[in-house]
Parts: structure tokens; sequence; C-alpha cells
């Protein structure tokens, strides 16, 4: 049992911190949110030079790290400053599935992703879907030039700014089978597929993406036909681990802004933190995080577990983190008060992006529902 | 970062586990699992086996007669103890006191009682608290006065746990009214069997009367009994309070609740169905649950960290906190489970001999006491609210 950094994380961990602290200043985060990408380019490409992408995946993979401690490292990092990147859709989702199941052509991409020249994202959830990973009616017809798709992809992270799309479809099957779910790996530019863009609350680009007759060659199929539900589950858990890793720390710089501000608003001729019924509302709060830091280390140690451990995990952990996510914006807003709610202030951004978190990859009540019917089973 | 025990660390476990399936009476681990007090000779009796294994003293140092176990070592075996449903050890001597006089205590304090307390001659009790003084401890009132080569008290304590089986207490007195109320203080050892001591039950809630009302009327005790220096009383007595609080989180006792709590839910019936099938209950049990495995890790955290050799900071008041409040939890759901079989009162059936049958199922007779009682949790040790005010105050810096 050791709780302590290897020598390698903490290096990347300050080398990280550094270089994070440089880019994202306040004024920064304005203006990479209403950027045309809804990110910095300029910060993306200083994160791939100092090595951090590659710091997502496995030696085997291209990369040099790639465990569940090192996703959760980085990622929490990244919430620390509130940063904007889509590294979980350009690496965790999409490098990660072309590194599980890409054929060597498609391989070529995961070195792309590492230098920070390539964009991904998954097309996975449906108009319908919620967060039922198996739920997939977008079809995928064989003919004789390959496969048309065609189906509608909602809420797609990343989308206005990746070069190729994973678009899951199904070959076979019922709407809710596991068995007969395909990936393809197309280029987003692809005729057949449309993107209506839009920014995210938070930061960030998405798009609904509709695949109308989308041709393409056999080469495009990512996995074998059919099986890809596996694939799919092991991604999912992993973006899980990396967005609570970021959750944890968004509460972080929460929690530091809001002590601040107790120590120096001043009503009544006192700074507010001198108020018991404040200091009790903080120390709870802070106490929830320590939680939170708890349950993000269990599911980094568990995140490369058996599917019936590593789930068990996954729902445990992602429905604490989005109850102490909820507790962390009502009260640092209401602790700062009047000021919580403004644009201008930089609670603002951290706030938004942290209340977003429960709507990915399954909210507070779903995980629960999964949780009981795992720990059941 | 590693989640797993070392193999040193889980051939110890294993090690303990021999131990408690070889040595701990079936009849022992029966009464704490259904629920039933333990008597006096229960307690001295179990004290006595682990006392023969060696591993009485868990926290004391090897100069002493103790284990010399670290942290993590301390974590398994109480954890394994909790597990095997054994009696948990008293804390009053062996937790609180030992540390006190092997740090402060004269070479004769030390001599003559660590063995008692090993051998389980001495039952100790503790004073602190007294009908004025709770939370705001430094406000105590009872009195020792010089006279000769003795100190005279006067007053009372209260809440004074087990203090019925006691012949020692360890007693904080005010020896001076000068400066700040922290500065008149003394820590003394007082034989209960002086004249002048009075020990009165406080019946609780629950039907039971684990506390107790002392009273000092002119109690002559001896100036040799007093620990360290007059008027140090107070240093010597947050010491104390520091090892009070390791264990504080009582994972093991939430793991034992809640793995009871299930099977009391899967035995109950709802609407023609397990009660644990019933989405809502399942929903309560699932939240804490999920608080409990992320508690697991935040008491690990906290105990590497003294592992390492850092003292047990203002992190375990988070602990304090979110332990009682996940234990209060579970009791809160025992006792809803059992529906209208928790309305029986059940404290004589509880008692060891007794012949009465229970009116409902085994496992409904301890659930109401057991929630009544553990009410205390979030009081007792420093309640929530004064871990509230270390928090804001040593971490927080507000």
């Amino acid at each position: 049992m050791n709780f302590d950094l290897t020598d390698e994380r903490q290096m990347l961990q300050d080398g990280l911190r550094r270089l994070l602290r440089d880019s994202y200043t306040a004024d920064a985060q304005k203006i990479i949110a209403e950027s045309d990408t809804g990110y910095s380019p300029k910060i993306w490409d200083s994160l791939a030079e100092m090595g951090l992408i590659g710091a997502l995946f496995t030696e085997k993979q291209g990369g040099f790290a790639g465990a569940g401690f090192d996703l959760a490292l980085v990622h929490e990092e990244m919430g620390r400053v509130g940063a904007v990147d889509p590294l979980i859709d350009t690496a965790v989702l999409g490098g990660g599935l072309i590194a599980a199941c890409g054929n060597d052509a498609q391989k070529a991409l995961v070195e792309e992703v590492i230098a920070g020249t390539a964009h991904l994202a998954l097309a996975h959830g449906e108009p319908t879907s919620r967060f039922d990973l198996s739920h997939v009616q977008t079809s995928a017809t064989r003919n004789n030039d390959g496969y048309v798709l065609d189906g509608r992809k909602a809420v797609v992270v990343n989308a206005p700014n990746a070069d190729h799309l994973i678009v899951s479809a199904r070959t076979a099957g019922d709407v809710a089978d596991r068995d007969g779910i395909s990936l393809f790996l197309v280029p987003t530019a692809t005729k057949g597929i449309t993107l209506r863009s839009y920014p995210v609350v938070g930061g960030g680009l998405a798009a609904e993406v509709t695949l109308d007759q989308g041709q393409v060659d056999t080469g495009a199929l990512l996995g074998p036909e059919g099986a890809a539900f596996d694939a799919l589950a092991t991604a999912h858990a992993r973006a899980t681990l990396a967005i609570c890793a970021e959750a944890l720390g968004l509460m972080e710089a929460i929690r530091d802004l809001t002590i601040d501000y107790l120590k120096t608003r001043k009503q009544f001729g006192v700074p507010i933190g001198k108020f018991q019924v404040l200091q009790h509302r903080m120390a709870d709060v802070a106490l929830e995080i320590e939680q939170a830091r708890s349950a993000v280390i269990n599911l980094a140690g568990h995140v490369d577990a058996v599917p019936q451990v590593r789930d068990v995990h996954v729902s445990a952990t992602k429905n604490l983190i989005g109850t102490v996510a909820r507790q962390v914006v009502e009260e640092s807003i209401q602790m700062h008060g009047g000021i919580g709610l403004t644009a201008e202030y930089e609670l603002g951004h951290f706030v938004k992006r942290l209340t977003m978190v429960d709507h990915r990859f399954g909210d507070t009540m779903y995980h629960l529902e999964r949780f009981i019917a795992l720990a059941v089973a | 970062m590693d989640l797993n025990y070392t193999p040193e660390q889980r051939a110890f476990r294993d090690e303990v586990n021999g131990f408690l399936k070889a040595e701990l009476p079936t009849r022992l681990s029966d009464k704490v699992r259904q629920g039933k007090s333990l008597t006096k000779q229960d307690h001295e009796e179990w004290h006595a086996i682990v006392n023969q294994r060696g591993w009485l003293a868990s926290n004391w140092p090897v100069e002493f007669g103790g284990t010399g176990w670290d942290a993590v070592q301390r974590h398994i075996f109480e954890d394994e103890l909790t597990r095997a449903y054994a009696p948990r050890i008293v804390p009053f001597g062996l937790a609180m006191l030992g540390p006190v006089l092997q740090k402060f205590g004269s070479r004769e304090q030390q001599d003559y009682y660590l063995p008692r307390i090993l051998n389980g001659d001495d039952w100790w009790c503790q004073g602190y608290s007294e009908p004025g003084a709770g939370s705001d401890l430094a406000s105590l009132r009872t009195s020792a006065v010089r006279d000769g080569d003795h100190y005279i008290v006067n007053g009372q304590k209260t809440w004074t746990t087990l203090g019925q089986h006691a012949n020692m207490m360890f007693c904080l007195v005010r020896t001076s009214k000068e400066g700040k109320p922290q500065e008149g203080i003394s820590f003394l050892l007082i034989d209960m069997t002086t004249p002048g001591i009075e020990v009165r039950p406080i019946v609780l809630i629950d039907g039971g009367a684990e506390v107790n009302e002392v009273f000092f009327d002119n109690v002559k005790v001896p100036l040799a009994n007093r620990v360290g220096e007059e008027n140090k009383g107070w240093t010597y007595a947050k010491y104390l309070l520091t090892h009070e609080r390791t264990n504080i989180a009582g994972v093991g006792f939430a793991n034992a609740g809640l793995a009871n709590l299930k099977r009391i839910a899967q035995a109950e019936q709802s609407g023609g169905r397990p009660l644990i099938e019933n989405p809502h209950f399942a929903a309560r049990i699932a939240r804490v649950e999920i608080d409990l495995m992320a508690m697991s890790t935040t008491n690990l955290r906290v105990i590497s960290q003294a592992a390492a050799g850092q003292a047990p900071g203002p992190e375990s008041s988070m602990l304090k906190i979110k332990g009682t409040v996940i234990r209060q939890e579970i009791n809160a759901m025992a006792r809803t489970a059992v529906g209208p079989y928790a309305m029986p009162f059940a404290s004589e059936g509880l008692e060891e001999g007794s012949n009465l049958e229970p009116v409902g199922p085994d496992y409904a007779a301890p659930v109401t006491g057991q929630y009544l009682n553990n009410r205390k949790l979030s009081i007792y040790g420093g309640s929530n609210e004064i871990q509230r005010a270390i928090i804001s105050k040593a971490i927080l810096e507000l």
C-alpha cells in the first residue's frame, strides 16, 4: 500500500503543472473559450511537445505510461486550471479505441494523436440512447463498395475539430443488443456525413452528426464486425476515470477560490470566513472533496481490472463525483453570493465545466442504478 | 501508487486471521454478532487471550511490552478483529492512558501501572467530561487542593464510560484558577475505592447503562499519583486525544454493519419480495456503500501518512465526521429494515443469561437500541461540530 507518486509521475506532474500554470491565466481561458476551435491550438501543441498526450498511452501503443494513475494525474492537473483541450475525445476515447482495435494502417493515426497533429471524436451516443452504451440504432449496411452508414449521432464532443470520426453502427441485432455493434474510422469530410456544430457549456465544441447514405469502404471497419461493445466499454471506463479526475481538479480549484473569497470578503466588519455557519459548510465541502479524491484513486487502481470489478468502481466513482460536484458547485456559488453568478468572475467557468461532468458517460442516477445491478449480481 | 498490501502485510493479515480462528471463543463472537451486551468478565477473558499472544498493546512500543507495530499493521489488526466479531479491545488503559504514561509518566508510574494494564489487574476509566464541560473541556471545575502529601479532590465527572467496572480513573482536575483555563489543569490517577467516591449509573435511551456519573467528596489522592507537572495536565490530555483519534473512522464497524444490514434486507419481505430489491431501499444502501468505499481509501491514505511517521493530523477530523455519519445512516437503515419489529423493547433479552425468546426475528432485537445508542458517535470524542471547527481552522485556515 502506497499513496505516493512514483518519481516519474512526480516529474510529469511538476512539468505539467508548470506548463498549465503559464498557459492558462484567467484571460487565456476566455480567449480560448471564445475561439473558433473551442480550445487553443497553441496550448495543444505545447502539451503534445512536452509529451503529455503520450502519457495517456502505453509503450506498446507508442506512448510512455498509460496506466490508470497516469490518466488520473494528467486530467486532475487539466481540471485545476479549467483546461478546455479535447484530451478525452481525441486521446482517451479516439486514440484509445484505435490503439485497442485498429489495424496497422489505422494505428498510424495514434502516432499523429500523440504528436498533437490529429483530432478525433467518438460518434456513439444517439438522440434517444441517453447513457446506454449498447443502444445503437445507426445502421451499417453491407454493399459492394463496403458499408453504407445511416443514422444520427448526438452531442458528439469535438466533432467540429476532428479530422476523423469513430462512428458506431449496427451491423446486426436489435437496437439495445450488445452484439452486432461495429466501429468505423471515417474522415469527417466523408460524403453523406453532415455536422450541425455548436459550443458546449463550459468550453469545447460538439455537433449533431447526421449520416445519410454515408459510403465507407471495408478498410474503415475498426476492429471485428459486430463485436465492438467490449472495446467501447473499456474506452468509456477510461474516459470516465479521466473526467472524474478532471472533476477533482476543478473541485480543488473551486475550493481554493472559495476559501480565498471567505478570507477577503468583508461583511458586518469582518471577513465572512469568520462566521461559523460558513466555516462548517466549507468544512463539509472540503471533506467531500477528499472523498472525491479517494474515489478517483479507487477507480484509477481498478480501471484495468476485469470488467466485473472495473465496472463496480466506474459506477461507484462516477456516482460519488456527481454527488460531490453538485454540492461543490452550489455551495461555492452560495458562499460567494452574487459575484458567483457573474460571467466575468473566474469561478463561473469552473462551475459550468464541473456541472457538465454529470452529463457525460452516465450521470449520478444512471451509475447508482448500475452499481446496484452490479453489486447484487 | 499501489492500493494493495505488500506481501509482508498480507502475511501479517493471515497470521492475525489464524490467531482469531484458533483463539477467539465462539461464545464471545456470537454475542458481538448478535449485538448482546458483554460483561466485564467477557472483556477480561478476551484481553487475556490477546495478551497471551503478545498483541494486546498494539499501539505501544516494544520496550513497554507492546507490539511496536506501525499504523498499517495496527489497522490490519483492528480490521480483522472487527470482521471476526471479536470484542473490541477496551481502550481506556491501553489506547489512552498507556501512551500518556510512556511519554509523561515517572519511571515508578510506568513500572507499576503499565504491566498491570497488560495483565488486566486494573480497569481504567476516563475522568474528563463534567456536567458543565462537554465540548469546552477546559472549563472543567472539579478541584484538587494540596494538603500535605495529598490532593483533596471535590467535584463531579460525567459520561464515564464503563466506570462501573473500573477500579482506577485517570482524571483531569483544576489545580489553579490563575491564567487561561487550560493552564490550571492537572492529570491525576485516582483509586476508585478511595472513600468519598460515588459512582451512579446513567440509564440511556436504549435502556442500557454504559455511562456513569462519578462524585468526589473530599477524596484524598497522593501527590505521587499526579502524572507530570502540576498545571500541565492539558498538554497530556491533548496528547491522549490524538491517540483516541486513531481508528476514528470505524471502517471495520461500518463494514460489519453494512453486511448485517444487507442480510436483514435480504430476509425481510416488502410487497412480496426481499426488501433489498425495493429500489428506494436499494438506492439508500448503494449510496452509503459508495461513500464507504471512498472513506476506506481516505482512511488508508491517513494511515499510510501515519505509518510514514506523521502524527494523525486534522485529516482525522474529516474521518470522524464521515465515519460517524456513515455508521449512523447504517443504523437508521437497519431500524427501518425490520419494520414493526423495531418496536418491542428488548433490553433484557440482550443481557447475558436471558432465557427470553426474542419477539421477532433474532436480528431485529438489537437494532432500535443500536440506532439510539449510536447517536453518541457524532457527539463524543469531540462532537462533529467541533471537528468542523478544527477543519476550518487547521486545514482551511479560516
